[in-house]
């Protein structure tokens, strides 16, 4: 019982991470209908990204506070640069196609991309530990916590809280949610449904970018980094509901949640409890949990 | 059409094997062995295809047949190679079967991210198990082929000829079954499901057929790929393998039940030198020529045939 602290910390810590991992592909399933497999890719991508840049920014012996800035920087940088190539360049091609040869193509996208990273970077693991251990840590009961994993819930909130008003609030918002509603009505009353796509494919790609550039200094970045988050990822929007941003919220918090109490409890499920959970919420309520009505069209 | 000619011509293809096999090097064997086990999987895959269905979880099947041949071999000692695939085709078909009355309602992406999820389900299992050696999986005993054990040097050779004859019964009894009203009902339930209903036959049941026989191909393969490579590993159920299955699928179309095969051995060439060459951008080999072809051949390398006879 007395881990039950413990349990309740390191799931809302996983949750958060996953939540941005995560939370750009459904933001993309939900504006464009892709389920986007090249999401691992733009995490891997983020992940290199922040840890060569970072480690230079280090090695030149800058001031290291602002590394946390390096990160974020290499992450917009790198998804800024090739979120649109691959939009503009082959993605919007492909709209008229069903959504399970889209699938296809990012599938095509993700193994071209896996191996342009090992063209860049080399197959040798990088290491940029430093900004991890730069903030002390803190703790609760008398567990003890790296404060750097706060920064990940900061971004999930963040990025959660701002995607929410951004659609809810703006003008920018409530057109996009006309572009979800139809994009066809939406081109034919003058919305430039072409840029939103661009931009939400950026986007949402950059988010995955961010994830992967903050996980960078706790882990080696190692080839196949982006490989698990595709999955993963899969799970938290299924559970939730693909394109709906509260699901995702909910399904990270779920999928962190349970995998924590089973790393504490019985870590002998622990792999095989987040897909049965998926595996669960699709049988019962295939449109997740958070899932609205389709709207009806003639 | 020339579809008639579909199985002699395998068949024959098959049988240059066998007959060249002692002359082939050990690496050509392997490969050989290798594409039929995928290309069975492809096999099943195409069905489902037919119907409109993409299961991103296939390698859940292969990897059934691949460890029920070895637990087979390990814990009841049977070490007979149609017995393993025997018993891994009857597993992958029972747990389809049980699955099926699930899956046979879903479609599109949902059929798809489903699959995925059950296929990782047992890679989660499989690789916390210590009794099945966790993450590092397990070795699979030498194989006896009828009561009789070959020797080293031949070892490959009789898994490619036992692999051959296998690939070509499942081949003919799947294209048998393409004659037959259920199968031929599949291109119908792509193109309008609720007008298949309409003429009273079950689509559901129709897919859950569908399923199960994939599955059964998908667990012969498996076994096949067990007892050909000598070793297994929960990475045979991981969502990566799935995609190599639909990539072969997507590489060869549906317009024949000989093209998965071909596919598999174009994947395999494609892998091979590919690797061969450089090592680290194989598979952005992979990707761009999925790529190339689902943007200019659609129905896969297969339509390049037919096309050809249309004109």
């Amino acid at each position: 019982m007395d881990q039950i602290p413990a349990v309740l910390v390191d799931g809302i810590f996983y949750a958060a991470w996953l939540f941005v991992a995560a939370v750009g592909m459904t933001l993309i399933y939900g504006v464009m209908k892709i389920v986007n497999l090249t999401h691992g890719s733009f995490y891997a991508l983020g992940a290199y990204a922040a840890a060569s840049l970072t480690g230079a920014w280090l090695a030149k012996g800058y001031p290291p506070m602002l590394s946390y800035a390096v990160l974020l920087g290499s992450a917009v940088l790198v998804s800024v640069i090739v979120a649109p190539l691959i939009e503009r360049g082959i993605l919007r091609f492909m709209y008229t196609k069903d959504e399970v040869v889209i699938l296809l193509i990012t599938y095509a996208l993700f193994l071209i991309l896996e191996d342009t990273i090992k063209l860049i970077w080399g197959v040798d693991p990088y290491f940029i530990a430093e900004p991890y251990g730069l903030l002390g840590s803190f703790d609760v009961g008398d567990l003890s916590y790296p404060t750097y994993n706060l920064i990940l819930v900061g971004i999930a909130i963040a990025s959660g809280v701002g995607l929410t008003l951004m659609l809810r609030g703006t003008r920018i918002g409530k057109l996009l949610l006309t572009v979800i509603h139809d994009p066809e009505v939406s081109r034919a009353m003058g919305i430039n449904v072409d840029r939103f796509y661009l931009v939400t494919f950026t986007f949402g790609s950059m988010l995955a970018a961010i994830g992967g550039a903050f996980t960078a200094p706790t882990v080696s970045v190692v080839p196949g980094l982006g490989v698990e988050i595709i999955v993963l990822s899969f799970a938290v929007v299924v559970i939730g509901g693909l394109g709906s941003l509260p699901g995702a919220a909910l399904g990270a918090v779920i999928v962190g949640l349970v995998r924590s109490a089973t790393i504490h409890y019985a870590p002998e499920v622990e792999l095989f409890v987040i897909y049965f959970v998926m595996a669960l919420v699709l049988a019962f309520r295939p449109r997740g949990l958070f899932s609205l009505a389709e709207p009806r069209k003639i | 059409m020339s579809r008639d000619r579909t199985l002699p011509i395998l068949g024959a293809v098959l049988l240059a094997v066998v007959l060249a096999g002692p002359l082939l090097p050990q690496w050509a064997l392997f490969l050989v062995t290798i594409a039929i086990a995928k290309g069975l999987v492809a096999l099943g895959l195409m069905l489902l295809l037919r119907a409109g269905l993409v299961s991103f979880g296939q390698a859940l099947y292969y990897c059934i047949g691949a460890y029920t041949a070895g637990s087979v071999g390990k814990f009841f000692h049977v070490g007979d190679m149609l017995m393993q695939m025997l018993a891994g085709a009857a597993a992958a078909a029972l747990v389809a079967f049980i699955l099926g009355f699930l899956l046979a309602r879903y479609r599109g992406i949902f059929f798809g991210l489903l699959s995925l999820a059950l296929s990782m389900i047992l890679y989660g299992l499989l690789a916390k198990n210590e009794a099945l050696g966790s993450t590092d999986g397990f070795n699979v005993l030498p194989s006896t082929v009828l009561g009789i054990r070959p020797t080293e040097a031949w070892v490959r050779y009789v898994v490619v000829a036992v692999g051959c004859g296998v690939a070509l019964l499942a081949t003919a009894l799947v294209y048998r079954y393409l004659k037959t009203p259920l199968g031929q009902l599949a291109p119908a339930i792509k193109d309008n499901e609720i007008r298949v209903e309409y003429m009273g036959t079950s689509v559901r049941n129709a897919i859950h057929v569908l399923y199960v026989i994939a599955a059964a191909l998908s667990g012969i393969g498996g076994a096949l790929a067990a007892t050909t490579v000598g070793h297994i590993d929960p990475d045979m159920a991981y969502w990566t393998t799935s995609g190599e299955f639909i990539f072969i699928t997507i590489l060869a179309g549906t317009g024949s039940v000989v093209a998965p095969f071909l596919g598999a051995a174009i994947f395999g060439i494609i892998h091979t030198v590919a690797f061969d060459l450089s090592p680290n951008t194989w598979q952005m080999s992979l990707g761009t020529v999925l790529l190339l072809v689902i943007v200019f051949l659609p129905d896969g390398l297969w339509s390049l045939f037919t096309r050809r006879k249309a004109a």
